[in-house]
């Protein structure tokens, strides 16, 4: 009989083509992030955050081999299935492109000439997504007072807790320490124990071996003592692995997300401002480990609400963009001192706020928001048509008229327009990409 | 066998598995295999994992071991989402021919699927792989793991010392020839695995012995004489035209470095492996599934599995030799285990009972009453043209209603040569046979010249097989890979036999 043997490999690590994987993606990775913004801009608000299904061009991946022209020479090929065909028949081929590999559809097939389709995790759709962009001028580094804290290894102490005892080390020292002190190990023990046994059953002894049992007793006696005075292990021995808190330098920084959430705005804008939003808190929730958002909404009245109401309940009422600005240097005031956070802003609108408060906003930013703030981002939602009648960068709503009266003055003022979904992810770029941070 | 005594108890009766299910219902399996069928197997090692690890498995040419490269990861990409999508179920087993052979099932499948499975690859696949002539002539399986546990540690190894580009580079170049890559009429040199490890060995232990830190950086970045005169002996050896081009090249380019033709070597030795598998899909497969399906009539016979079990089996079976009609959307080709499994079938048919017309055109065994002898013999000394020349019968041609087209690119139409009726089954045949002709569907491409003293320009042929091109869409995507492992200019000139 053959020996034969099963083995569970179930539970052997899991992802072992990973590798490949990441070496696939790498190769494609022109391709694939194009695949990945274009996709982006056609996503819903809760899918944004998904993984996602993406087609690339199989050309940068393909795999070419030598192949025979289906087009050339003679071939003579056999198929099951005849039904009336008899010898000599001649059939009429199809028309070129029609009727061709009808039995593998080309759209199932995946590898199909054109596209290759395939999907990302989460995780790799938004590291590609998020790629080269980056928080402008995050300058005020370690200003505020260091918080986070890192345990890091620091030697051995002869004090500590069970779990962090090292084994290694004690055992060394205490095999060092019973070399030293020359203690008696068990295997010289045994040996003369099997002495004094033999010498035990000797029925009629001579006096030699009296006297050697004698000394035999009186040797193992005095190993005894030594061994109760040279422990095994002795406290003495014991280390434990230490560990010492390290500050971990950490960049403060806080973004105040304001968002008009007043009649004005109908579901479309505000549906657009949330996407803006949403983007820009993965973009921020991935890249900072240490930056704090502030969500901030606004109707005639602001109020700070948590990221949940912020982006799913609705509200709505009249307009009053300032009391946002207001509420927003209160929050700052309160908890984040410009003296040691890195500020920045982006406010969301439609532009339209009651007769007058665009002057006083300008007011409140030129006195005191700009003075602060690392970067603020003014984001104009807009209806389509209006796109039309705004082409000018000059003309738009009061508080864009507003805004581009005294944007010049600050350089670390943007401002923009998103008219529909697709421009939301290259005015994203624009206000966030990477060498606009080193330039500013 | 201990298990005869308990011979007529049923060995399970629910859809869940467990080891010890697996083990008793092995055990009865083996006894039908060896001591009914009479087979001879490499030792079997079965293998359970998960759907996850057999999309892995299948990305990576089936194999449990492979070096990394971004093309495995593509198709894993593919695949998976073909599976996710449910437009592909997975393939209930892999099976490798390896000594011990390794079978791989899939933890979801039913305790039915386990025993169909165990059938099919472990006797079946296994019988075949130890077997057939092909095999035992072209591959190595005792040395095949190991070898490919070298491949990646030393793919690995290239990656670190050169980085991902180059080495990305050498295997994309190479994988492009694989198909071009294996020797098909003169036998190959071995794997010798084990030349290939000592020599490997006295290399390490020669620099182990003159290491010296400055040059540890630049191990075996160019070769040193003896090495260069003991491959350009080899490469003056080489008759021309040399049909191996993964062969001629990585003996006899002017720029690979040493570790770069170890790389095309692998890339080789991994073509040259899997060659047989290509050339006995419709004997394998048939192979398998005529084991499969006689050990599980068989265990249904002798009372030890049940009604439901058989019944479960029997709807797997019917779909797994399903062959489409032509005209049916689904159709995609010959179906290989539908063709394998009936020509198998009809094989024992015509020994146990043949008609007249059977004893005409198999005097040999017609009636031989030895089906299994009879079985045995064509999968140890056949490949699937061989195989379909000597045994299709009349027969399978009216069952599977086969007929023979002419197809001219010229003509806008095609014609009816040969049809399932007393003037066409010997065409039929020869045509059937010739579709698994692989010097037919593979581009030949031949090494006729190249002056490596002089203009160093590499000069291919592809000897034209009934008029039929190149094609043009990757034609010159290879020659460009081509250029990258000669260093020099590559010309590619078709020539009509």
């Amino acid at each position: 009989m053959n020996l034969s043997h099963f083995i569970d490999r179930r539970k052997n690590p899991k992802g072992k083509s990973l590798g490949n994987r990441q070496r696939f993606l790498k190769r494609a990775r022109a391709q694939i992030k194009e695949a990945v913004n274009k996709s982006l801009r056609e996503r819903s608000l809760k899918e944004i955050d998904k993984g996602e299904k993406i087609s690339i061009p199989s050309k940068s991946t393909a795999e070419p081999r030598f192949r025979l022209d289906p087009d050339t020479g003679k071939r003579h090929p056999v198929h099951p299935g005849n039904k009336e065909f008899g010898e000599g028949d001649k059939i009429k081929k199809p028309p070129k492109g029609a009727g061709r590999g009808q039995g593998k559809q080309a759209s199932t097939d995946g590898d199909s000439e054109d596209n290759f389709q395939f999907t990302l995790t989460q995780e790799e759709f938004l590291d590609i997504f998020f790629e080269d962009l980056e928080l402008p001028n995050l300058v005020k580094r370690s200003l505020k007072e260091i918080k986070a804290t890192a345990w890091k290894r620091a030697g051995v102490t002869v004090a500590g807790s069970p779990s962090n005892l090292n084994l290694v080390r004690t055992m060394r020292n205490a095999h060092g320490r019973r070399l030293a002190l020359r203690r008696p190990s068990t295997r010289e023990m045994n040996a003369l124990k099997e002495r004094l046994f033999e010498l035990e059953r000797i029925a009629q002894p001579t006096e030699e071996q009296v006297a050697e049992r004698k000394a035999v007793i009186a040797e193992l006696e005095a190993m005894e003592r030594r061994r109760r005075w040279a422990p095994f292990i002795d406290p003495l021995d014991v280390r434990y692995n230490a560990y010492e808190p390290t500050p971990v330098e950490t960049t403060a920084a806080v973004m105040f997300c304001l968002m008009d959430v007043s009649g004005s705005m109908g579901e479309r804008e505000k549906d657009l401002a949330k996407r803006f939003y949403m983007l820009l808190y993965l973009f921020l929730k991935r890249r900072y480990e240490r930056v704090e958002v502030v969500f901030i909404r606004h109707t005639h009245h602001a109020e700070e609400v948590d990221e949940e109401t912020f982006f799913y309940s609705r509200q709505s009422g009249g307009t009053v963009v300032s009391t946002a600005l207001e509420k927003m240097l209160e929050v700052q005031t309160d908890r984040f001192p410009a003296s040691e956070w890195n500020i920045y802003v982006a406010q969301a609108s439609d532009g339209f706020t009651q007769s007058g408060d665009a002057k006083r906003c300008v007011e409140i930013l030129e006195e005191s928001v700009m003075g602060i703030s690392q970067y603020y981002a003014y984001i104009e939602i807009l209806d389509e048509r209006e796109l039309e009648v705004f082409s000018s960068e000059d003309s738009g709503a009061e508080l864009w008229r507003a805004y581009r009266g005294f944007a010049p003055k600050w350089p670390n003022f943007a401002q923009t327009r998103i008219a529909r979904p697709q421009d939301i992810f290259p005015v994203f770029r624009e206000l966030f990409a990477r060498n606009k941070a080193e330039a500013a | 066998m201990g298990e005869t005594l308990e011979r007529n108890t049923i060995l399970f009766d629910a859809a869940d598995w467990d080891f010890d299910k697996l083990k008793e219902t092995y055990n009865a399996i083996e006894e039908i295999a060896l001591n009914d069928l009479g087979l001879n197997v490499y030792t079997n090692q079965i293998e359970i994992i998960s759907s996850e690890q057999m999309l892995d498995a299948y990305s990576s040419h089936g194999m449990p071991l492979m070096y990394k490269h971004w093309s495995f990861g593509k198709h894993f990409a593919r695949d998976q989402i073909m599976y996710q999508k449910g437009y592909t179920g997975l393939a209930y087993e892999i099976v490798i021919n390896s000594d011990p052979c390794i079978s791989y099932l899939m933890e979801e499948n039913t305790m039915t699927m386990q025993a169909l499975v165990m059938a099919h690859a472990a006797f079946g696949h296994n019988h075949f792989f130890k077997n057939n002539y092909l095999f035992r002539q072209w591959t190595d399986a005792e040395g095949i793991l190991s070898y490919l546990d070298f491949a990646k540690k030393y793919i690995a190894k290239c990656e670190d010392e050169y980085g991902l580009e180059e080495v990305e580079a050498i295997l994309d170049a190479a994988h492009a020839l694989m198909d071009q890559g294996v020797f098909r009429y003169n036998r190959p040199p071995r794997l010798s695995e084990a030349d290939r490890l000592a020599k490997l060995a006295r290399r390490a232990e020669h620099e182990e012995m003159t290491f010296n830190d400055i040059w540890r950086t630049l191990p075996n970045v160019e070769e040193d004489d003896d090495e260069k005169e003991e491959r350009q002996a080899e490469v003056r050896n080489i008759k021309l035209p040399e049909e191996n081009l993964l062969y001629f090249i990585e003996k006899a380019s002017p720029i690979l470095r040493p570790w770069q033709r170890e790389l095309v070597r692998i890339v080789r030795n991994i073509a040259q492996y899997f060659y047989p598998q290509k050339q006995t899909k419709v004997m394998n497969e048939g192979c398998a599934t005529f084991v499969h399906h006689y050990i599980m009539n068989a265990l249904y016979n002798n009372g030890l599995i049940g009604e439901g079990a058989i019944m479960e089996f029997l709807h797997s079976h019917s779909s797994v030799v399903f062959q489409p009609e032509f005209d049916d959307p689904r159709y995609s080709g010959i179906n290989p285990y539908a063709l394998g499994f009936a020509m198998m079938e009809d094989i024992k048919r015509i020994c146990e009972a043949p008609t007249e017309e059977d004893r005409e055109w198999f005097p040999d065994f017609a009636g031989a009453k030895d089906w299994r002898g009879v079985l045995k013999d064509a999968w140890a000394n056949f490949r699937d043209e061989s195989f379909i020349l000597q045994y299709l019968s009349p027969k399978v041609m009216r069952d599977f209603r086969l007929f023979a087209i002419a197809d001219d690119a010229k003509e806008n139409f095609v014609a009816v040569s040969a049809i399932h009726d007393e003037r066409g089954f010997r065409r039929v045949r020869e045509r059937l046979a010739a579709m698994y002709d692989l010097g037919v569907h593979e581009a030949n491409i031949q090494v006729v010249a190249a002056d490596l003293d002089g203009d160093r320009i590499l000069h291919l042929r592809h000897e034209m097989h009934a008029g039929r091109k190149l094609s043009g869409k990757t034609r010159d995507a290879v020659v460009t890979h081509i250029e990258t492992l000669w260093g020099h200019e590559v010309k590619l000139e078709e020539k009509a036999a």
